[in-house]
């Protein structure tokens, strides 16, 4: 495949330094920063009207700031224009031009630089060679269907060659298949470009799926940014361990720290998490503990474990869910099915502990 | 105690008493209901004018008169030779013609200003909307003053910035009446069209004008590449209002110059109103007004056409 035309890119760096980007009285970005390496796959993740999309408008020169800068390979965009930053974007709604065939749609950029028609063939087709759309080029945008179309916005955000792409949540209208499809085509893309993705998304299992490293979000504000097994083990609040993943949060009193990990008096029984560093006897903390490290007792348990009436239970394939109240205490469980292991039954009386490194400490707010 | 109607039936299987149906239950005659007023209005106000007229064109009926004849195409083999009706089948399409051009300019260009966010838009888009919905006799009375060949406020305006060395008299000159005619015409149209190519940009996602930008296009490029083509099919929807409204207009010329000076500005509608009301020649005077029917009606099709064909296109 010819793909060297579009290959030629390396990702940049960008760092987004102290961002306040405010609407009226609202500030949809609230004084974020992070750096994003270059070549690197980058997911912003939060719910909807966290600040994420306007993050990514702000990097694209979409947007002006209020406070702070971008910068892009350590240069400051200040007032650039979107169209002299080495960015390149793929709208949620595509924003493909209905009245252009696929083919025009893709070359649109390269005749705005007014290149030779023959390289405008060539990188054309190129483009269209890597997202694996040839032969579709005199289709009309309204003849093909939602994944060729996400191909064409593609296609037509690649073929300028950017050094960073921003997608703001492309695949949301897709269905699921096709989705979990062009995420797999999207991260060999990106592989291969080594272009700088910077990736806008509200589906926790696309951003952890795809990404090398994701930025939660929540508010405006930029909560936590690390490599999504580290997000899901270590959340630093209880925002980002409820957003990303389940996670049972419980509230306790600190008995005290030893060697990294916290004692915590929760209802009737005694549980242990890793410690932030910040926790100290007598304090509230909350610990969290993913539903699939809980591990369920028939009777005895470790001392200190607590207990629990199972309340619901559900068949969902590889796991049965349960649902446990007890000790003032609601808990999920999920449980690996293994054909013919014995279940509990509702109404059954259970002990419920996990391993001290399997659990976290986590901030309130 | 007597018992309710329902209860004394000795095999009714029924848990709730069955409401009685109402006029709201019955979709195909509420639906007619709702429907008949409109018709009534249509029919009584545009579908029997329109059969007398039809009747008329084909008759030899005077105002003043109760002798009716049918004279076949007599009517308009009398007028397809007049030189009059010439001119005012001219000056209807050209009138027409350049109105709707200029409209189209002025009323995407407007469209594109009132679009941007600025201070006291609103009192701005309420001021544009203001010609469409003036009575049009008030507002030519307005414009018969603005053009007064004593106290022109254009005059004034023209000498004082010195566009023009001679005092203009609107209504007395051909050309000066034609012009004035085309003002007012676009004067009317123009918000009407503003409204609606605002409305079909409003439907167009600012992505598209994003992406457009990132790309590199600067404003014609962006405008002539990526708006205007997908703003056509609202465009022309605008254009076939304001053709059918202005070819068929007779209060402009009427109550501007009254087909003057020297008979130079009539339409078709004002001639036949001259015919048909001053000259009291019912019959040649339906003939006029008919003559544009079958124009409109193909340049109805035409564009309805044009319009869902883009619309498909998209």
């Amino acid at each position: 495949m010819s793909e060297h035309s579009v290959t030629r890119g390396h990702g940049a760096d960008v760092e987004v330094r102290a961002v306040t980007k405010r609407f009226g009285p609202v500030a949809a970005v609230d004084d974020v920063s992070l750096t994003v390496r270059g070549g690197e796959f980058f997911s912003l993740l939060g719910p909807s009207g966290c600040g994420k999309t306007t993050t990514l408008r702000v990097i694209g020169g979409f947007e002006r700031t209020d406070a702070g800068e971008v910068f892009i390979d350590g240069r400051p965009m200040g007032q650039t224009p979107p169209n002299r930053r080495p960015t390149n974007i793929v709208f949620q709604r595509l924003a493909l031009f209905p009245h252009y065939t696929v083919y025009d749609n893709v070359a649109f950029g390269l005749r705005m630089q007014r290149l030779p028609d023959a390289e405008v063939r060539r990188r054309t087709r190129d483009a269209l060679d890597l997202v694996q759309l040839p032969g579709l080029e005199n289709r009309r945008i309204s003849q093909l269907s939602g994944g060729q179309q996400q191909r064409v916005a593609l296609a037509r955000a690649l073929v300028n060659e950017p050094r960073v792409l921003l997608l703001d949540e492309p695949l949301s209208a897709l269905d699921l298949k096709l989705r979990l499809q062009m995420q797999e085509e999207l991260k060999r893309l990106q592989h291969r470009l080594g272009t700088t993705f910077i990736y806008v998304t509200h589906d926790q299992g696309e951003a952890l799926a795809m990404s090398d490293r994701v930025g939660v979000m929540n508010a405006g504000r930029l909560l936590q940014v690390g490599a999504p097994m580290e997000i899901y083990e270590r959340p630093t609040n209880r925002f980002v361990a409820n957003f990303i993943g389940d996670a049972n949060l419980i509230d306790g009193i600190a008995g005290g720290v030893e060697r990294g990990r916290v004692t915590v008096r929760v209802g009737g029984g005694v549980v242990g998490a890793r410690a932030r560093g910040d926790e100290h006897a007598g304090a509230p903390v909350t610990v969290c503990v993913r539903p699939e490290r809980l591990r369920l007792h028939a009777s005895g348990g470790p001392p200190g474990a607590l207990r629990a009436r199972i309340e619901d239970r559900a068949f969902s394939g590889y796991v049965i869910k349960y649902r446990l109240a007890g000790d003032g205490l609601r808990l999920h469980a999920a449980v690996p099915y293994v054909g013919g292991a014995p279940l509990f039954e509702v109404g059954d009386e259970v002990t419920v502990a996990w391993d001290p490194d399997q659990a976290v400490s986590v901030g309130r707010e | 105690m007597a018992l309710p109607r329902e209860a004394r039936r000795p095999f009714s299987t029924s848990v709730a008493p069955l409401r009685r149906r109402t006029l709201a239950d019955r979709e195909d005659w509420l639906g007619r209901l709702m429907l008949a007023p409109a018709l009534v209005y249509v029919v009584a106000l545009v579908g029997v004018p329109f059969a007398l007229a039809l009747a008329l064109a084909f008759s030899s009926a005077r105002s003043g008169s109760l002798e009716f004849s049918w004279v076949g195409l007599r009517n308009f083999w009398t007028i397809l030779p007049d030189p009059q009706f010439h001119r005012a089948l001219w000056n209807t399409l050209r009138f027409t013609l350049v109105s709707q051009a200029l409209v189209i300019v002025l009323a995407v260009t407007a469209a594109h200003v009132l679009s941007a966010a600025f201070v006291g838009r609103r009192l701005v888009r309420f001021l544009l909307l203001l010609p469409w919905a003036a009575p049009v006799a008030l507002a030519a009375i307005g414009w018969t003053w603005i053009f007064d060949s004593t106290f022109s406020v254009i005059n004034w305006t023209m000498l004082w910035l010195g566009l023009t060395k001679r005092w203009l008299y609107w209504f007395g000159e051909p050309q000066l009446a034609t012009a004035a005619i085309i003002i007012v015409h676009v004067w009317r149209m123009f918000p009407f069209a503003t409204v609606i190519t605002l409305a079909g940009m409003s439907a167009i996602p600012q992505e598209i004008s994003e992406a457009a930008v990132i790309d590199g296009a600067g404003f014609w490029r962006r405008f002539f590449q990526v708006n205007l083509p997908l703003l056509l099919p609202i465009i022309t929807v605008a254009v076939l209002f304001g053709v059918v409204f202005t070819s068929t207009d007779l209060s402009v010329v009427y109550l501007l110059t009254r087909g003057g000076p020297y008979n130079s500005t009539h339409v078709l509608s004002s001639l036949a109103f001259q015919r048909g009301i001053f000259g009291g020649d019912l019959g040649q005077g339906a003939a006029v007004a008919l003559f544009l029917l079958p124009v409109l009606v193909v340049v109805a099709i035409l564009m309805l056409r044009t319009a869902r064909r883009a619309e498909v296109g998209a």
